[in-house]
């Protein structure tokens, strides 16, 4: 199989360039990541991330092909060659397919990524109905991995001041809790033009999830309870 | 150093409402005016001047250009803020977007009640 890979390492290469790379392997029943790890036994030099090899942890995120995605979870053999992976776009390159997250997890912290509460914890558990809680799902799911925000041209333009869909799901998933008290500040914090109104529904975040959640409709859900509490 | 975000201007969803309400209001301006293209689609100054003559219809075309305007700021807000980086021109294309669109409402006046 064929590959073109992004290389990159700020410390030695004056400007990324694609690597060709070629491996002799069956596609059939084999993911990405595996051919990658099988890669970097060719050449250690290549760089990523990785952990859980299962689609839970997001570490292996890149774009493939053009498009988000984990490379564990995407099989090889429904990758058109010369496969071409890149890392996550609109991120600084740390080394080759390796990004520096720290906006996006800067984006996500100004969230308030918990529950805010100021009732005495009770004995036991803070207790939801399951109505109530099935409200959560296809919040709670993600998984941080940034394909989402990464694919968003809102959040490449603006990543300073635009949370990104990733951060906004995880907004929604706090304000829909009823546990949670803050909903009020959670609103005023996103009542501005470029924080959650910068989304302008182009819904690529909902196109590449792993996952197959959907921020869009978390981000949709958030301006109809500001619509609702102004008018 | 402290690290500040500027953001919190609190105006992000009254703007986003704007926006979707003139494009209702532009929207069914169209289809009525469509429609009356429809309905009657032979034109000359004579009718076009008797279409313009009722209060009705001058009000709802400034109606339909005053939506279309404010749309149109929310739009070229939305781009500069993204594309733009520097404050003054930043400041410079909002100033000069606004000055030109006030321009045009009044335009709109002087040729809806001029004729």
């Amino acid at each position: 199989m064929k590959f073109r890979i992004y290389r990159y390492n700020p410390e030695t290469d004056a400007a990324p360039c694609m690597q060709d790379y070629e491996l002799d392997v069956a596609p059939e029943g084999l993911m990405l990541l595996d051919a990658l790890l099988l890669l970097k036994e060719q050449d250690d030099t290549l760089s990523l991330r990785k952990s859980c090899r299962e689609g839970v942890c997001g570490s292996d995120a890149m774009n493939i092909n053009g498009r988000n995605g984990l490379a564990c979870i995407t099989p090889l053999a429904s990758l058109k060659q010369p496969v071409e992976l890149r890392p996550l776009p609109g991120l600084p390159v740390i080394r080759d397919l390796i990004v520096d997250m720290t906006q996006f997890f800067k984006q996500y912290h100004s969230i308030r990524p918990y529950l805010i509460n100021n009732d005495p914890p009770p004995e036991t558990e803070r207790l939801q109905s399951p109505a109530q809680r099935a409200h959560l799902n296809g919040l709670y799911e993600c998984i941080l991995c940034g394909c989402c925000s990464t694919s968003c041209p809102s959040f490449w333009w603006n990543p300073d001041k635009f949370v990104g869909p990733a951060g906004l799901l995880q907004a929604y998933r706090f304000i829909a809790d009823t546990r949670d008290q803050a909903t009020s500040e959670r609103l005023d914090d996103l009542e501005d033009p470029y924080r959650l109104f910068r989304c302008h529904t182009i819904m690529n975040c909902v196109d590449v999830c792993p996952k197959e959640l959907n921020p869009t409709e978390a981000i949709g859900h958030i301006k109809d309870m500001m619509i609702k509490r102004m008018v | 150093m402290v690290k500040r975000v500027v953001v919190g201007a609190h105006y992000g969803a009254r703007d986003w409402l704007v926006q979707r309400v003139s494009a209702v209001v532009m929207a069914v301006y169209i289809v009525v005016l469509a429609g009356y293209e429809l309905w009657q689609p032979y034109h000359n100054y004579d009718t076009w001047t008797a279409l313009f003559s009722s209060q009705w219809m001058r009000s709802f075309s400034l109606l339909f250009l005053l939506g279309l305007f404010y749309h149109a700021w929310i739009g070229v807000r939305d781009i500069v803020m993204d594309y733009v980086k520097p404050t003054v021109v930043r400041l410079f294309i909002h100033v000069g977007t606004v000055l030109v669109l006030v321009l045009y409402g009044i335009w709109s006046v002087q040729i809806l009640w001029g004729m």
